[in-house]
């Protein structure tokens, strides 16, 4: 299979004008892979959501995107990662309606319904990076849990 | 960063007055900044022209995320103090999908399938005046 050139990316996170590169470039990425326009704005959705965390609670970071093959089924593998204060617990930062912030409290665990697997590496001083797999069709395995 | 194509147009949002309704049209991708920027607008522009009604058509928009949606929301809250009525009109079917699956509900804003539909329901006849934007409502400066 073809790597789709254009898809591997690292982008900054650190203005809200960044979140915007963030989101064209989810979009682009996407599409190349042969998402569906539900799957894209799915997908473009979420990573709003967790590139805004990257920048909000996060202080700033980056987002890597890769290409991903599974049998012959295309991914997009997005990875948001800070060096912020990390998330000190993890299952009250999910459920929805928790927010540190001034917010709804819907990112994280929005994001989560939004793509087919997805992973928090976070410690307390130590940054945080959430980690999200979706598939160009349906997802080959069941979701992943955290 | 080389990307294939234009900058999204995320700059200022014009405040459109048709008679007594205020119509907005966001396009493309807002950046947070330009969102805040717009509620405060929309807030001055009600007071100002008296309006009864908001219409935002979100047709050009791709995706609304829980930033955006909590910004509509109180664009919508805000206007009700101020006795006018928010319509959001227009939403692409893949954005009501995904943000019933975000879990974003968004209670108090009612839709509308186009933009002529919203027009009626907050302005009461004046959708039929929309190729006249200079219409003023009497007393307004
Ligand atoms: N990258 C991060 N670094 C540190 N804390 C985080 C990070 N991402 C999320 N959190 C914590 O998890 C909480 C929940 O995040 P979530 O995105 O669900 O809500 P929110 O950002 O507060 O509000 P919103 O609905 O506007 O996204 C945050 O309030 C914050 O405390
Ligand atoms: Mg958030």
């Amino acid at each position: 299979m073809e790597t789709a050139a254009g898809v591997e990316a690292c982008l900054p996170i650190r203005s809200d004008m960044d979140l915007v590169w963030v989101r064209q470039h989810v979009r682009q990425a996407a599409a190349q892979l042969g998402f569906g326009l539900v799957d894209q704005t799915k997908l473009v959705t979420a990573a709003s959501e967790l590139a805004r965390n990257t920048l909000v609670h996060g202080g700033g970071g980056r987002m890597e995107a890769a290409h991903v093959v599974r049998g012959r089924v295309n991914g997009l593998r997005l990875a948001f990662a800070d060096d912020g204060p990390g998330i000190p617990d993890l299952d009250r930062a999910l459920t929805d309606g928790y927010t540190s912030g001034d917010g709804l409290g819907m990112g994280l665990g929005g994001a989560r319904r939004l793509v087919h697997e997805f992973a928090i590496d976070s410690a307390p001083g130590a940054g945080t990076t959430v980690t999200v797999t979706s598939w160009a069709v349906r997802p080959p395995h069941p979701r992943e849990v955290v | 960063m080389t990307h294939g194509f234009p900058p999204p147009a995320t700059g200022h949002v014009p405040v459109l007055r048709l008679g007594d309704v205020l119509l907005v049209t966001l396009q493309g991708d807002l950046h947070d900044s330009a969102a805040e920027q717009l509620q405060q607008d929309i807030g001055e522009a009600i007071t100002r022209n008296r309006a009864a009604g908001v219409v935002i058509d979100l047709t050009g928009v791709e995706i609304v995320d829980s930033f955006l949606g909590r910004v509509l929301a109180e664009i919508a809250a805000k206007a009700r103090l101020l006795a006018a009525e928010t319509v959001v009109a227009g939403m692409r079917p893949a954005v009501a999908i995904t943000m019933v699956e975000l879990g974003l509900y968004l209670p108090g804003l009612r839709t509308a399938l186009s933009t002529e539909d919203a027009m009626r329901l907050v302005g009461g006849g004046y959708a039929d005046t929309v190729a006249r934007p200079g219409g003023r409502r009497p007393g307004s400066p």
